[in-house]
């Protein structure tokens, strides 16, 4: 562990002497797997689940085997397999990659876990960095397996734990639900030792592993019977928590309905105990199965029943079917993170809180910052030569995606990962008038474009795919994967060969070209998209910051040379901007030494010939 | 280190006990999280409950990047309510305007770098006489009328000292002089949470920023020139005629006009180059310079010489 051991404090004053170590939700998460004893762990990476399994590189290999996945459902096999095997083991993804994943979930909860099974799922409520705000709840509903919901790293890691010995004991797969706000919030957390317990060895009873007809007619009733049961564990833990609140319990005078209880889980608690911490709370280890038995005694002691959840009101709804009346979506949002102003909102909507005052209005209009490639960045490029030959454009999941956005402005569609080849497919045997092109990051295309590669070939598409081939996993951090040639561990890799692999399945067409040579990529762009059936072009040149930060001799404008034509701003490199000086009334371009790698990429477009290299 | 008019800022020196919340805000790959993380490790040593809540994903491709610490005896939301920052450090100037509501009306501290780091967005528009989308508020403007607090020139301190990257430090230095835990505690966080071989620099940074004092300039005067802020809209040119025109007789369809458009608003129709999109002419003259056969004719009247 990197993080220093510290004395942790309590709220009383008195020194808890247990190690407590400042650990975010995910290395929380990732510390109560170890110590619950974990084998196997495996994931792709994905905003905000990525630094689970990078912590897991913090921990000795030889008691915890950590790898990077192609995909989630890789991933999830993989633990899958172990736990067959006889050990614990998880999977972490994002809650989209558990889309990815889903079918070896739904499989697996009639099968059933042998050796502890978790599925880390981190939601990402808000839509900071995903493509929707999914909730995982309804996920597990669907897959009848139990969900866990921590409100904080010191409850990521003792739900982690419990979620192993829930699953052995009622032989399922669990899911540990995070959020974006779980995963990158660091708290001091009390930490304990490791404890594996014994190899329960191979699973052994194929009428139970092989998913046969028969045998998926004999297990759907173990499912359901496992509902009942894990409903009756949800409402006797004790991780279901009673909380009376601060106060006697009253509503305030003048609140309609009389006594008021709030029913919440994971990090809604938090916000309930901020904003309201008079009002009783009962919060739940987790959504599915509901805590019914729990949820009627609460209800009992209380008038009325609100329901304080993030996103879908999965709560709510289930509660309704109890026969038991209760308020929630029609409080707070069903959109977005929830907050102590949303919060505050809500009760005082509902009569239990004075209105929060009237807002002063923003005295500044906030600046726009979208984000942008990085100075450099050798998508940049590639999109340039893309736009200016006026493909339609099917895009994939990663950095490159903010070629959608101005200036670049040259991707028309991207639905989710791997959908690029599929799409263009699609594109082209509609008769779409320009050429179609896929753009496709490496990592991406690992993940899910070699399956809609080989269709484009047997199906004689008349397609270019792009591979963009930064050597990374560059959207998430910089992760390694079977193209980067190195492990999780850092440790050497056979390492994949794109332009062999595009030759094995069928293309014919196959080039390699750096995309900081703009020229030359215009051309090799030209010449594929007029190639008749599938071509391939695999843009390479390493990501600028990872592994490693490159930093060249940086250029400059020649300021007498400068007409403001601006065309180098078509890049949308945030190393260029405005100098102080106009031409005509348009503002001329400097370049900001400090950030600029030298790439070059604004020289090679420049009208004028006047960016050059810094002189002394 | 420039002037700046700014006012007084001489809060008392508080020792807290009570606990505070501090939102940090910046671009990517200014240091945020290190000083968020300076923050929390000192909050913690001294014996309090911490959070410190951030959203990465996007914090390395030049997008907001935004930390909330917060520490008391008890603290139960990771993330700040709006109008209960008592102190808001920013290291870039328009990320501070963006978050100021977040301080509490009249009490929270402003601490901010009055660098500017002005994003390709707020450059979009090349026609003559196009302001810049940046914001127009100087410190002068902000510091002492809208928030109490101070706007130094962090990146230049720190440029001096020899690292412009310890800009953060400067600031978290600045903070120390009015949060009056002893300066030992400081330095000891500062050389925990510094990356390797940086402690040094570090150091020095954290007390600059603990040494510095405004300069005493008079707000009223006209006269003071706030280098670090954007240079005022330019004046509107309201006899602004700009066109671009393509004579079909001459065009040959070469498309290199086409190519060369840095605004894209030409097009080829056939075998020959049209104007696809003339409002969004600037007049730049790249066609017109540029065509082999004097096809293109650009009409640019009204602007400056």
């Amino acid at each position: 562990m990197t993080a220093e051991t510290l004395e942790a404090v309590s709220r009383t004053g008195r020194t808890i002497t247990t190690e407590a170590l400042p650990l975010t939700g995910n290395e929380a998460i990732t510390r109560g797997a170890w110590e619950a004893g974990v084998r196997v762990a495996a994931a792709y990476p994905g905003t905000p689940s990525t630094e689970i399994l990078e912590s897991f590189a913090d921990y000795d290999p030889a008691e915890v085997t950590a790898q990077w996945s192609v995909n989630e459902k890789v991933a999830l096999d993989t633990a899958i397999g172990a736990s067959f095997a006889g050990v614990r083991a998880l999977a972490a993804m994002k809650h989209v990659g558990l889309n990815v994943a889903s079918d070896s979930l739904m499989s697996m909860s009639y099968i059933g876990a042998h050796g502890g099974l978790v599925i880390v799922v981190c939601d990402d409520p808000g839509i900071h960095s995903s493509q929707n705000e999914q909730d995982t709840r309804l996920f597990a509903k669907l897959a009848g397996v139990p969900i866990l919901e921590p409100a904080d790293a010191q409850e990521a890691l003792e739900y982690t734990k419990v979620a192993f010995a829930l699953s052995e004991e009622f032989e399922t797969p669990v899911i540990l639900r995070g959020t974006t706000r779980l995963s990158h919030t660091r708290s001091v957390v009390r930490v304990g030792a490791r404890t594996v317990p014994p190899s329960r060895g191979f699973v052994g009873d194929h009428t139970r592993t092989v998913t046969i007809p028969a045998n998926a007619r004999r297990l759907h009733p173990k499912v359901i019977a496992r509902e009942a049961a894990l409903a009756r564990w949800f409402s006797e833990t004790p991780l279901t928590l009673r909380d009376d609140g601060d106060g006697d319990g009253s509503t305030p005078e003048g609140a309609a309905g009389g006594r008021c209880g709030i029913v919440t889980t994971g990090i809604g608690y938090l916000y309930v105990k901020e904003a309201a911490p008079h009002l009783p709370v009962l919060k739940l280890a987790g959504s599915y199965p509901l805590a019914a038995e729990a949820i009627r005694a609460f209800a009992a002691t209380v008038d009325r029943l609100i329901v304080v959840e993030e996103l879908e009101p999965a709560l709510e709804e289930a509660i309704r079917g109890l026969g038991l009346p209760c308020e929630g979506k029609s409080l707070f949002p069903r959109l977005g993170e929830l907050s102590v102003e949303l919060l505050r909102e809500g009760l005082a909507k509902a009569g239990l809180m004075a209105p929060p005052g009237p807002v002063p209005p923003a005295a500044i209009a906030p600046m726009a910052r979208p984000p942008v490639l990085c100075s450099g960045c050798p998508h940049t490029a590639s999109f340039l030569a893309l736009r200016s030959i006026g493909a339609h454009v099917a895009g994939d999941i990663g950095c490159y995606t903010l070629a959608a956005i101005d200036p670049l402005r040259s991707m028309d569609t991207c639905v989710c990962m791997g959908a690029s080849i599929g799409n263009a497919i699609g594109m082209a045997k509609a008769g779409a008038e320009k050429p179609v092109v896929a753009t496709i990051g490496d990592s991406t295309f690992l993940h899910s474009g070699i399956p809609p590669l080989i269709d484009a070939v047997y199906n004689k598409a008349d397609i270019t795919v792009v591979i963009l081939d930064n050597h990374i996993t560059a959207m998430t951090g910089g992760q390694d994967h079977p193209g980067t040639g190195r492990t999780l561990r850092g440790e050497p890799a056979p390492r994949v060969d794109y332009a062999a692999l595009c030759r094995a399945v069928g293309i014919d067409w196959v080039r390699v070209v750096d995309p900081y040579d703009v020229g030359r990529l215009m051309q090799t762009l030209r010449e594929a998209t007029a190639w008749r059936g599938v071509s391939v072009v695999i843009a390479e040149r390493p990501c600028v910051l990872d592994p490693v930060k490159i930093k060249g001799a940086p250029l400059m404008v020649r300021p007498e040379g400068c007409i403001a034509c601006q065309a180098c701003m078509n890049l949308g490199c945030p190393s260029i901007t405005w100098s102080g000086e106009l031409f005509e009334g348009r503002h001329k371009v400097a370049i900001d030494a400090t950030t600029c790698i030298g790439c070059t990429l604004c020289a090679q477009v420049c009208t004028t010939d006047c960016i050059q290299p810094v002189t002394a | 280190m420039r002037p700046l008019p700014n006012d007084d800022f001489a809060p008392a020196p508080r020792c807290v006990e009570t606990g505070l919340n501090i939102l940090v805000v910046g671009v990517g790959g200014q240091g945020v999280l290190m000083i968020s993380k300076a923050l929390a490790l000192l909050a913690q040593r001294r014996g309090f409950e911490v959070k410190q809540s951030e959203v990465h994903g996007m914090a390395k491709r030049g997008g907001i990047v935004f930390s909330h610490v917060r520490f008391a005896p008890k603290v139960w939301s990771p993330t700040i309510a709006k109008g209960e920052a008592d102190v808001l450090i920013a290291l870039e100037w328009a990320e501070g305007l963006r978050w100021l509501d977040h301080l509490r009306p009249g009490r929270g501290v402003f601490i901010a770098d009055t660098r500017r780091i002005v994003p390709p967005f707020a450059c979009r528009s090349r026609k003559p006489g196009a302001p810049s989308a940046y914001a127009r508020e100087t410190p002068a403007e902000i510091v002492g009328r809208h928030a109490d607090g101070c706007a130094l020139d962090a990146t230049e301190i720190a440029t001096a000292l020899g690292d412009a990257r310890t800009a953060n430090t400067v600031l978290l230095g600045r903070l120390s002089a009015w949060l009056d835990y002893p300066v030992g505690d400081w330095h000891a966080v500062v050389e925990a949470i510094a990356p390797k071989g940086t402690a040094e620099i570090n150091r020095r940074a954290f007390d600059a920023g603990r040494a510095w004092t405004p300069p005493r300039t008079d707000i009223g005067d006209p006269g003071t020139a706030d280098a670090t802020v954007a240079s005022p809209p330019l004046a509107a040119l309201p006899d602004l005629h700009i066109s671009v025109a393509i004579d079909p007789a001459w065009c040959k369809g070469c498309a290199i006009c086409v190519k060369l458009c840095p605004e894209r608003c030409l097009a080829m129709d056939g075998p020959i180059a049209v104007v696809a999109t003339p409002s969004a002419c600037t007049g730049c003259r790249v066609c017109e310079w540029l065509c082999p056969d004097f096809a293109v004719t650009v009409r640019n009247e009204g602007v400056p010489a």
